[in-house]
């Protein structure tokens, strides 16, 4: 799994730091990112639903080809 | 009530030349006012059954479109073809009141991007999920200091003036640097902005609010403090990033929508619970439920009934072809009970996933200040009922008054007892 953030799009409504906290964050400026280490998604199963909370949907979750 | 829809019970005569749609069924008037205050009004039920969008008309007789299936919903309010700039020529209105103020700029929620992202990244700092998190204590000190003096004072009380209006007033007066002093200056002028009743008094709201913040800032211009008003003065105002008209706009909109809508939310939730004692009892038993019950109590209470858009191109939705010029309206209270994503929707049910509800909108506008007023509910909920474990409605549930439906719900009295 690869989790992908599009920081132009991003509003940071902070939607995916709220249901997957373990995997999600935001910075300083407010803008949502991964936090270090978890950019595979960490094994958590709320992956994919941060991904639809994103009201803008700024968070891709692809599976990682080989 | 209020000016605005005259006869809410009369459907307003469609001008069918130009109707969205263009069928023959008959548009139904909106918005209207609730009868139970924590559901849709029973006339909203033709509406809930054609989805995702259905024909209204407004107050004014003007057809629109009303977006009422939440998968529409979704794509729809993170459509960008959709504008939410009220200046522009045909932008649709649910009041005489509204429609009063709409050659006024209106910062974030009036405005479409890039201006919008670049207001909202001045502010964003200061509202994110951690913020929110931090301002956990400072809130729950907030809420013991008014239960403490309600309960000096009572029983009786009157939850909106005694909690449910100074919780959030409190909270986004520490935040923004605004003295609370001066709350009952500006949750009256508040209360006129958003309610009226006559076009008048939301114009002059408006003019008293935008006076009294900009005599704030030009104070703060001499001497900074703390507060996110003063770092906007020290860093955005002096380096030229913004001038004194946008940073007025942009604290009446943080100021207005940082005590109103959270404390409506307090009080209709409280109305709610007390209404519905199994659902109280299930919270009171778990209270690892709260934060869910939070959501939930959200996406049925839908406090902000009619978020407005201008369609700028043609769109297509589900065959059915929305035009550039036409307005479109969402009702978050009919979108949050698809019973398509919702089963039983009707029903309070803190186990389900309520999460994905549109009660703070979606797409770039989704409310700013979502973390802040989950926490505050939270905190003021939890906090009341364990304080107070006897309370009850102080009148019969019936005759306590709410709000019309032209603006954001919510009881406009609550007696309570304990």
């Amino acid at each position: 799994m690869h989790i992908g953030i599009d920081k132009d799009t991003c509003v940071g409504a902070g939607q995916c730091a709220l249901t997957a906290p373990d995997v999600f964050t935001q910075d300083d400026d407010g803008y949502s990112t991964v936090r270090p280490g978890r950019e595979d998604g960490g094994g958590s199963a709320l992956v994919r639903e941060a991904a639809r909370a994103c009201p803008v949907g700024a968070v891709t979750v692809s599976q990682t080809v080989g | 009530m209020t000016d605005t829809h005259a006869t809410p019970d009369t459907p307003t005569t469609p001008d069918t030349g130009t109707a969205p749609g263009g069928g023959a069924t008959e548009p139904v008037a909106f918005p209207r006012d609730r009868t139970c205050p924590y559901h849709p009004p029973a006339a909203y039920d033709p509406l809930r059954a054609a989805r995702p969008l259905a024909r209204i008309s407004l107050f004014d007789g003007r057809p629109a479109w009303l977006v009422t299936g939440h998968a529409a919903a979704r794509r729809l309010l993170a459509d960008q073809r959709l504008s939410t700039d009220r200046t522009r020529d045909g932008f649709p209105a649910t009041s005489a009141r509204l429609a009063a103020v709409r050659d006024r700029r209106t910062a974030l929620l009036g405005v479409d991007d890039p201006e919008h992202r670049a207001q909202r990244r001045m502010v964003l700092p200061e509202f994110t999920l951690k913020r929110a998190t931090a301002l956990r204590p400072r809130i729950q000190r907030i809420v013991d200091e008014r239960l403490d003096a309600m309960i000096a004072q009572g029983p009786p009380a009157e939850l909106v003036t005694d909690f449910a209006l100074p919780v959030p007033s409190m909270v986004i007066c520490a935040l923004l640097g605004v003295p609370y002093a001066d709350h009952d200056f500006f949750e009256e002028q508040s209360r006129r902005l958003l309610r009226g009743p006559r076009p008048a008094d939301t114009q002059d709201a408006r003019d008293r609010l935008e006076a009294y913040l900009g005599e704030l800032i030009d104070r703060k211009s001499r001497a900074p403090g703390e507060g996110l008003l003063d770092d906007l003065v020290r860093h955005q105002l002096s380096e030229g990033a913004v001038d004194r008209e946008q940073l007025v706009a942009l604290a009446v909109i943080l100021l207005v929508a940082g005590h109103e809508t959270t404390a409506n939310m307090i009080s209709l939730g409280t109305y709610t619970l007390l209404s519905n004692p199994r659902r109280l009892a299930e919270l009171r038993k778990d209270p690892a439920l709260l934060p869910g019950a939070v959501e939930e109590l959200m996406r049925v209470l839908s406090i902000a009934d009619g978020l407005l858009r201008l369609a700028t191109e043609d769109i297509e939705v589900d065959g059915q072809t929305i035009r550039a010029g036409d307005g479109v309206v969402f009702s978050t209270s009919v979108i949050n009970r698809d019973e398509t994503v919702y089963p039983d929707p009707d029903a309070l049910d803190w186990h389900r996933p309520a999460r994905h509800h549109v009660a703070f909108g979606f797409g770039i506008h989704q409310c700013l200040g979502q973390n802040l007023a989950r926490a505050e509910l939270e905190i003021a909920l939890r906090t009341l009922f364990e304080r107070l474990p006897s309370l009850r409605l102080a009148a019969p549930a019936e005759e306590i008054p709410f709000k019309p439906g032209d603006t954001v719900q919510g009881m406009l009295e609550l007696p309570v007892a304990w």
